[in-house]
């Protein structure tokens, strides 16, 4: 049984993980329409970003706390971001406005490759190191009820906590702020908020932006966890599930679909992996999506798909 | 002034549907046959031919079959790379399985079973479109990745899922050299082209269309929906399928499942889409765009007098392949398809402006 | 007013209510169509009419009611059944191919009839080709008969809206329809245009007997060329009867001029 749980938690943490890179995916969808495939991509930008700058600017500066560092490089990595988020919208997106879907997915999927190919040319390749003091000790828990106890990581949780954070920050945002309002005035109908003269690129500017720290921050912590290297950019692809399963314009369903997720693999490579061969946490989550999609296509909290003629 | 239809003058609808119906093309058609039959086996070096011609070849009928679910269809698939997966690996298992089983045979049977996947894979469109139809077909992809990988009896019990062909031949002809192999896929490829186009000025290829432009209106004309979409993903994977059991065979000779990994899927998609939707002769515009690119890229730095390491040349082209997607996307949504046959519309009224 | 004579009952809307959400479009209409007839539906915007059409051809499934055809009586209809049964129509958006040329949207509209599997139509061979001919020679008749000859190879998309509406009506025609369902034929078109397409469905019944149900605005159009008129208004049946009738009715004209209070 303690093991159940172990295997539970651990993959609830995985999934809250899953779930901050889900979180970039439906801010965008929500403002925008648009299917962003670059979020793994801004991820491991951003993770680059932050963990280059942390080693750079003591160097640079002069100075040995990487307290400063981690706030500096923080603080930098942010605005190339923002950056980031503006040129996508001035050369992309404003770009290809009334396209189809399909072509703006593929748009993005060519952001992807090309945020890849700059990041590892401006950042370099290798793996880095980020150390923003996470706790890498694990937690033992409940003692008394488990023999031994149950090994929690620290740092997973933490992630979890920032994560929960995370989301009251963003619906705070959208719910009480005028810009929040924009946004979601934006996400409903293009044309009508600009016909009452919500400023629609500079609204794309922001949402790409806002996602570009929510992949800031996701990057922090995964690349905390992991070091930043290039599959980071891979692990991002499961955030489709996620959101599929949450629901594209949701981003509580982005928790909940991410810890679903997270959950199910661990607990089904577990339990179910040796009946099959073993590995199969590559697919799990996919398929999950693929029942998702033919028994609830909105997920469990988005808005039902009406098509009109 | 040379490409005009002035005096071209149809008198039968037999003439006017035609594939090419204007002379000029048909002997535009006729001298790039030849040139591809006769003149690159004889004049091209051998590299030339293993390197590049039969990759083209083989990506282009993989990115043909892609093209008609995705171009004509309007189905996303990002799940491409399984379906050759299948192909590749049915057809092998057919292949060493089986005494005396042709190769020809093989490969079609390959196809079949890349079909069967294929529909069960598309029965989910029956519901879903769009980037929810998108994540479907990744399923599809990551659990080929997985099965070839795990399920032994795939790859005859090969741990590590690589399998290898050797002494292929068609009736009694080897296919070794690179000019055997590039006349082989050659063939097949022309041959599949000739049937996708034909399928696409039928009726069935209307019936495609008009699911991709606007299903509901479709239905209301009398088009089955189920039996349209499900017959775009049948077609599509068997033509896929053919080209994954050609890439294993007649390319790499031996593969294992990462050769149709996901980037696999994105590159066809990505050929299609720069070649143009809809479109078959854009599906060979693509994928000459795509084999030829980082050949290009490779070859600048030497060109323009200095020299980067690998690794940048390696990021380097990824940011420009990302950047070039961007931009045509933005420019010709429409592809390099759209973009020849603008020319070609120039062309007639040159050197007239208008 | 058609020259044919008119026929029994063939179709019978009874009864039918469609709401969505918490929106009622269409409470309790019930009327009938006569074969050879022109029957119009008219009423103010927002009354309901396509919502009716869309009932008819399967596209929206009502709530409550019924619709029988030729005789069958169904809950709600499934868009393909309807089609092969013979009931074809056109659109108040215009739901064209917009990828494909006049001449493809047009013989999209013969694929009910065409019998070729698969595979022959791949290889193109004998039966496939010949079958591909016949129609192309049938959809040539709807193209002249349309006076679209020099815009066959033209993709869609490229042609002004009053040609867009001919295609339209030309693609629904290539499926040989024994009711036609005219969703707004006229608008946005100027007085030939209209003269044009009134010549074209008056046409359309004389020559073929197709029963014609007309969703019109102009007020001229439907007096002139219908036989019958149901009159919509918020979803309900406020009229029905021949023009006359129906432009003595105080009901219709409350509604469409407003009342004196």
């Amino acid at each position: 049984m303690g093991f159940f749980l172990e295997t539970l938690f651990g993959g609830l943490m995985v999934g809250m993980l899953y779930s901050l890179i889900a979180i970039g995916f439906v801010l965008i969808y929500k403002a925008s329409g648009v299917f962003n495939f670059a979020q793994g991509a801004m991820v491991l930008f951003a993770a680059l970003a932050m963990a280059r700058f942390a080693e750079w600017f003591p160097l640079w500066f002069g100075f040995q706390s990487q307290v400063l560092a981690n706030i500096l490089a923080f603080i930098a990595a942010m605005a190339v971001m923002v950056l980031v988020a503006w040129l996508i919208e001035r050369l992309a997106l404003s770009r290809l406005v009334n396209q189809e879907g399909i072509t703006l997915l593929m748009a993005t999927l060519g952001i992807a490759y090309f945020l890849d190919g700059v990041g590892q040319t401006l950042f370099g390749n290798d793996i880095y190191k980020i150390d923003v003091g996470m706790p890498k000790e694990p937690l033992l828990v409940l003692q008394g009820s488990f023999e031994g106890g149950l090994l929690l990581s620290q740092e997973d949780l933490i992630a979890a906590l920032v994560a929960a954070g995370l989301v009251v920050v963003l619906a705070i945002f959208f719910q009480k702020t005028a810009t929040g309002r924009a946004l979601r005035a934006v996400a409903d109908d293009h044309q009508a908020a600009q016909s009452i003269g919500i400023p629609l690129k500079r609204i794309w500017v922001i949402v790409w932006s806002v996602a570009g720290f929510s992949a800031l921050v996701a990057g922090i912590i995964w690349g905390s966890k992991l070091g930043v290297q290039f599959s980071l950019s891979l692990v991002a692809l499961k955030a489709l599930p996620v959101v599929i399963l949450g629901g594209l314009t949701s981003i509580p369903g982005a928790i909940i679909g991410g810890l679903l997720i997270g959950a199910g693999e661990k607990l089904s490579e577990i339990y179910l992996g040796p009946l099959l061969g073993g590995g199969i946490e590559i697919w799990f989550a996919y398929v999950l999506a693929l029942v998702f999609l033919l028994v609830r296509p909105q997920g469990l909290f988005g808005e039902k798909i009406i098509d009109r003629v | 002034m040379f490409y005009r239809e002035n005096g071209q003058f149809k008198s039968s609808y037999r003439a006017d549907q035609q594939i090419f119906p204007i002379a000029q093309d048909r002997i535009a058609i006729a001298l790039l046959l030849l040139v591809a039959f006769v003149v690159v086996p004889l004049g091209v070096s051998d590299y030339w031919m293993r390197a590049i011609l039969t990759p083209f070849l083989i990506l282009s009928l993989a990115a043909l079959g892609l093209n008609i679910l995705v171009g004509y269809c309007g189905q996303i698939s990002l799940g491409t790379g399984a379906f050759m997966a299948v192909g590749a690996y049915a057809a092998y298992n057919f292949h060493v399985r089986i005494d005396g089983m042709p190769l020809i045979a093989s490969m079609l049977l390959g196809g079949l079973c890349a079909t069967l996947i294929g529909v069960l894979f598309g029965i989910p469109s029956l519901r879903i479109k769009g980037l929810y139809l998108a994540v479907a077909t990744l399923a599809a992809q990551f659990f080929t990745d997985w099965a070839f990988l795990r399920i032994q009896w795939f790859t005859n019990n090969s741990s590590s899922g690589s399998v290898s062909v050797a002494g292929l031949n068609v009736l009694g002809m080897p296919i070794e050299s690179a000019v055997q192999k590039y006349i082989f896929c050659l063939v097949v490829v022309v041959v599949f082209a000739l049937l996708a186009k034909n399928l696409v000025r039928s009726a069935i290829g209307r019936e495609w269309m008009a699911m991709r432009d606007m299903d509901v209106a479709a239905a209301v004309i009398g088009i089955r929906p189920v039996y349209a979409k499900l017959t775009a993903f049948a077609v599509s994977s068997f033509i896929v399928g053919v080209a994954g059991a050609l890439w294993g065979f007649i390319h790499l000779g031996a593969w294992e499942p990462a050769a149709f990994s996901i980037d696999r899927s994105f590159q066809l998609l990505f050929m299609v889409i720069i070649g143009g939707l809809g479109s078959i002769m854009g599906s060979f515009f693509g994928a000459a765009f795509i084999v030829l690119l980082p050949l290009f890229l490779n070859q600048l730095p030497a060109w323009l007098g200095f020299s980067i390491s690998t690794a940048l040349a390696s990021h380097l082209e990824t940011m420009i392949f990302g950047a070039l997607i961007v931009f045509f996307l933005i420019v010709e949504p429409h592809g390099l398809a759209r973009l020849w046959s603008t020319a070609k519309e120039k062309l007639r009224l040159w050197p007239f402006p208008h | 007013m058609s020259g044919r004579k008119v026929g029994d009952v063939i179709l019978d809307v009874q009864n039918i209510t469609l709401s969505f959400g918490g929106v009622k479009a269409l409470t309790d209409i019930s009327f009938n169509v006569r074969e050879h007839e022109v029957r119009a539906i008219i009423g103010p915007n927002g009354a309901g009419k396509s919502s009716m059409l869309n009932c008819i051809n399967g596209v929206y499934w009502p709530q409550q009611g019924s619709i029988t055809f030729r005789g069958q009586t169904f809950k709600h209809m499934n868009s393909r059944q309807v089609a092969e049964m013979g009931v074809a129509r056109t659109f108040q958006n215009l739901a064209l191919f917009k990828g494909m040329s006049v001449l493809d949207n047009i013989m999209s509209g013969r694929n009910l009839k065409m019998k070729s599997g698969i595979l022959a139509q791949a290889l193109r061979w004998g039966p496939a080709e010949r079958e591909e001919l016949a129609h192309r020679e049938f959809v040539e008749q709807i193209i002249d008969f349309l006076e679209i000859q020099a815009y066959r190879k033209t993709p869609v998309g490229r042609l002004p809206y009053g040609l867009q509406k001919r295609v339209d009506l030309g693609r629904a025609l290539a499926m040989e329809p024994q009711v036609l369902l005219l969703d707004e034929p006229m608008a946005g078109m100027n007085v030939e245009e209209k003269q044009d397409m009134s010549r074209f469905v008056l046409d359309v019944n004389d020559e073929f007997g197709t029963t014609i149900v007309l969703i019109e605005h102009d007020m001229g159009v439907v007096m002139d060329i219908s036989d019958r008129v149901v009159v919509l208004d918020y979803g309900k049946k406020i009229g029905d009867g021949t023009p006359d009738e129906v432009r003595n009715n105080d009901d219709v004209i409350a509604a469409y001029l407003g009342v004196e209070h």
